[in-house]
């Protein structure tokens, strides 16, 4: 097992090394952001001051190198607009992130879970073909237009909870977050559906087409056969199998949501690191570009490196396998 | 009367898209205590039907359309659900074919045997672990402590059909019902396992069905043997009777298709024809169109009659079995 | 599971017609109402996207045709120039409905031709790696399975980050972020189809690796290319108005539907829904009938699911 997780690990760096060639020497091609951070009415010296100042005189192999040399020690470069480590300026916007995602992540799970259950235990019924097609729809939706939808209905015109923002902060065993006040729940409501309307289809589907594979097998008719209570066929036998296959997949789909709350943040306004990304990309800060894209690498690497020993754990036959190897 | 199961007209339909498939369709016996009734015929015969229909184990689109299954006395064809559960896996136990179906992958040997006795007694988890690991050891298997720990990837086919036996022993049933338990093990081991099912069958008195395609098993095991062919029984009687002088021409052709030592050299006997297309029976009896013994008065249905100490569905019982020896 | 279910005996006895493959399809297909529908729908898109110049009261992106005195005008109102603004105007006065048949030029034109180029790139990469083997395919599969490892909407961004605004460049980005799909969907199926007798009949006659490649085992990728594709197409859609929302994926320039829906967005707190909420409408029956579509031919192209 460690030897397994090593190995991972170095690829793992391998990974993100690629990655950042790639996002380095590709963010340097577009534009110029000096034009972006001096004055319009600037002259000539004032814009070499600028290049000099942010390094952008040197070549570009020399910029990577030293780019490297920094990333070795933690250190990402300076945002060009706000002057501070872009590390921190992403470490800072964080919470907000996680604290969607996870939300999203619970929503998904909570809501899509059940409903594929449903779905797959009573396949002819009409409310499962309902939740069958609200799912199609939910896969078919662009995010960001269900998310217009979702403001212009619960905040426009219905005004149950505030269309855009995070709420007021609260603390609950030490950990910081919005889901801990009234105020917050009411502001992270929205996005949190918004967000997770694409893994509560994937979830019902999942769940769906696990349920309907094991209900047809041998060790269900074997569990009936020998007196069980449905609760406990469908709760111990059947949902202990199925897990296996949707947490796995939701585990994996936890770095999508990270990379789809970009586009969640930027409507509900929510200042995450999704929403810095954009305003970097449209500022042309390329450091926080470049810092931010590094940091989602090395974070779905280290989700896949996770789920895959969540999954050996989970299901007795991987972990057999992996002690043979 | 000491009739465990008492089996009369029984008839199990499923009513699919292309048409009515009469998978059983009349059949009756009774099965005595302490008693072992083979139930033979290939495959499509309705003879796991006829299993899964005393269990109430059969899923739409099948239902039992007609006929009673007295179990001790009490009627439980078509039976609450409630009280089928309270017999399955209590006082009717099954053994399926596939023991690396039948077991939950993901759950532990102890699991799957502790809930047997959970589901219907409430004793001590302490006790019915005990009561499993007994039973481990009644089957012959060596160590069974560790045994409960394992998962049944870990254990070999031969090993986990034992732990089927001995979770089909567990509550002491007064009938249990073997579907092909041997069929998928290597003959060695399918020799050990009838070996412990008919110890078993005898030490406590249990009464068993033991259904299967291979005559060579039940010859060795039952005390008396039904004949099944296209979901009607043919052919009923004590094993010697039935192996020794066969009456209908289907059992004819079934014990002479069977490769025995003693018969090396000589061409192996093949009914003609194929299984019939449950969807589309020919008239009268089903066996006809294979029948070399068919006469024109064989499109009328034949009823059941009692010849020579057994009970036969045809109009023109083999007389000289010898001939086809 | 039973007996009776399993029985050979229920599939036997009905008699095959003789029909060809393509004919057996096309019933199979129209066989669904709602598969129907969604095809209908999507090809009344196309077409009125490609009539557009001909069935719009106004090129709105004709200066000389777009007054700033129609601007923000609710539904069925009258415009300067006479005409009826049905779906109503945008911020600078252009006519919504026409906008938005305009704006369906642009966002298919990047989906379609995304759509192939990944499709053509991905399946050559595929059949490359099936062809060779060996080293190189294994290579080749790492970097399917490591870029598949990244949502494809991810990857998008990254390359517009990398790459900037302009329909050649989200094409590219698009191309980059789907290409994967399609090379697996090739590789698995040569996989399989590799693994077939006829493949080794055809070994054994001398037949070249090349023809066997290309004679034998493409035509058998055509069906799961053609599912992938379509899904893969919608989400192309999808995706680019997802960017171009965002601001980082097509210029006000190229108005595609997605910047259509971003101009509407500020407007939208204010109660001008219809800004935005037509464009959306007409985004979501392109994606969900392409995607009802490849849902069906999923089902009549899977021959686990052939009776």
């Amino acid at each position: 097992m460690t030897v397994f997780i090593i190995r991972r690990l170095l690829q793992a760096l391998l990974v993100v090394f690629m990655m950042s060639v790639i996002v380095f020497f590709g963010v340097n091609i577009v534009g110029d952001p000096v034009y972006m951070l001096v004055s319009p009415d600037a002259d000539q010296a004032d814009i070499e001051a600028a290049i000099s100042r942010l390094g952008l005189d040197r070549p570009i192999l020399e910029q990577y190198w030293l780019f490297l040399k920094g990333a070795a020690q933690g250190d990402l470069g300076n945002s060009f607009i706000f002057g501070e480590p872009a590390l921190k300026l992403i470490l800072h916007h964080m919470p907000a992130t996680m604290e969607l995602a996870f939300s999203a992540l619970f929503l998904a799970i909570v809501i899509g879970i059940p409903l594929g259950l449903y779905a797959g235990l009573y396949p002819d019924g009409m409310l499962s073909k309902g939740i069958m097609a609200a799912s199609i729809f939910g896969f078919s939706l662009p995010t960001f237009w269900v998310g217009l939808m979702l403001i212009m209905l619960f905040a426009v015109e219905l005004q149950w909870v505030p269309a855009t923002g995070r709420g007021d902060i609260g603390s609950f065993l030490g950990i910081q977050s919005s889901i801990f006040t009234l105020d917050g729940l009411s502001h992270i409501f929205l996005p949190a559906l918004n967000l997770a309307l694409l893994k509560i289809s994937l979830a019902i589907r999942l769940t769906r087409a696990g349920v309907r594979e094991a209900m047809g097998l041998d060790y269900v008719k074997y569990a009936r056969a020998k007196g069980l209570s449905t609760r406990r066929i469908i709760l111990v036998h059947v949902m202990k199998n199925i897990m296996i296959p949707v947490v796995t997949v939701m585990g994996l789909e936890f770095g999508s949501l990270i990379g789809f709350s970009v586009v969640t943040e930027t409507i509900f306004a929510w200042p995450g690191m999704g929403k810095l990304l954009i305003d970097a990309i449209l500022q042309l800060d390329r450091p926080v570009v470049v810092a931010y894209l590094m940091i989602i690498v090395l974070f779905f690497v280290l989700i896949n490196l996770i789920v895959d020993i969540l999954y050996s754990i989970l299901d007795p036959r991987v972990r057999l396998q992996d002690q043979g190897a | 009367m000491s009739a465990v199961l008492d089996v009369h007209g029984l008839k199990t339909h499923f009513f699919t898209h292309a048409g009515v498939v009469k998978a059983v369709d009349g059949v009756d016996f009774t099965v005595s205590k302490g008693e072992i009734m083979g139930l033979v015929g290939e495959s499509g015969s309705g003879k796991s039907i006829t299993g899964f229909s005393i269990l109430g184990l059969i899923d739409p689109p099948g239902r039992i359309v007609e006929g009673s299954i007295k179990f001790n006395g009490e009627e439980i064809a078509n039976a609450k659900e409630e009280r089928l559960q309270g017999l399955r896996g209590n006082r009717i136990s099954m053994i399926f074919q596939d023991p690396m179906m039948t077991l939950n992958p993901v759950l532990r040997i102890d699991t799957q045997m502790m809930e047997a006795i959970l589901a219907h007694e409430s004793v001590s988890k302490q006790t019915a672990w005990e009561r499993s690991r007994d039973a481990l050891g009644l089957v012959g298997i060596p160590s069974p402590e560790e045994r409960l720990r394992a998962y049944p990837h870990q254990l070999s086919g031969g090993m986990r059909q034992r732990v089927a036996i001995a979770t089909a022993f567990l509550n002491k049933p007064d009938l249990i019902i073997a579907d092909e338990p041997t069929t998928a093990l290597d003959v060695t081991i399918q020799a050990q396992i009838i070996h412990e099912a008919q110890k078993l069958t005898k030490q406590t008195g249990t009464a068993m069905i033991w259904i299967t395609h291979d005559l060579a098993v039940v010859a060795g095991l039952a005390d008396r043997i039904s004949v099944m062919y296209a979901g009607r029984i043919v052919e009923q009687g004590g094993i010697d009777d039935v192996i020794d002088r066969p009456l209908h021409p289907y059992t004819v052709g079934l014990l002479g298709s069977v490769p025995t030592a003693n018969r090396r050299g000589k061409r192996l006997f093949q009914i003609e024809g194929m299984t019939p297309n449950m969807l589309d029976l020919p008239r009268g009896c089903a066996f006809g169109p294979r029948c070399h013994a068919r006469t024109d008065a064989c499109d009328q249905q034949p009823l059941i009659k009692d010849i020579d100490g057994r009970s036969l569905r045809c109009l023109n019982p083999q007389r000289a079995p010898e001939a086809v020896k | 599971m039973s007996d009776a279910t399993a029985h050979p005996a229920l599939s036997a006895g009905i008699p095959a017609k003789v029909e060809t493959p393509f004919q057996r399809f096309r019933a199979e297909f129209f066989e669904s109402k709602i598969a129907t529908v969604a095809l209908a729908v999507f090809g009344s898109i196309v077409l009125l996207a490609i009539l557009a110049p001909w069935i719009t009261p106004q090129n709105p992106y004709d200066l000389a045709q777009v007054s700033v005195m129609d601007g923000r005008l609710p539904p069925g109102s009258e415009a300067f120039d006479g005409y009826t603004m049905w779906l109503g105007s945008d911020g600078s006065g252009r006519d919504l409905y026409s906008a938005i048949l305009y704006g369906l030029r642009i966002s298919l034109t990047v989906g379609l031709a995304s759509g192939v180029i990944a499709l053509l790139i991905g399946m050559a990469i595929g059949l490359v790696a099936a062809y060779a083997g060996g080293r190189i395919e294994a290579i080749i599969m790492r970097i399917v399975d490591l870029q598949l490892s990244f949502p494809a909407s991810l990857v998008a961004l990254m390359m517009v980050a990398a790459l900037g605004k302009g329909v050649d460049k989200i094409i590219l980005a698009l191309v980059i972020a789907q290409w994967a799909y399609y090379a697996r969907t090739v590789r698995a199926t040569a996989l399989v189809e590799r693994g077939k007798e006829y493949v080794e009949a055809a070994q054994c006659l001398g037949i070249s690796r090349f023809r066997i490649v290309f004679r034998h085992i493409l035509p058998n990728c055509m069906a799961p290319l053609i599912v992938v594709g379509t899904v893969q197409t919608a989400s192309a859609i999808s995706l680019e108005a997802t960017l171009s929302f965002l601001g980082v994926g097509l210029p006000q320039t190229e108005p595609s539907i997605g910047v259509l829906i971003a101009n509407g967005f500020e407007y939208m707190l204010s109660g001008r829904y219809w800004i935005s909420v037509f464009p959306g409408l007409a985004l979501l029956f392109t994606v969900v009938s392409i995607n009802l579509v490849g849902d069906h031919l999923r089902d009549v192209l899977n021959p686990r699911l052939k009776k």
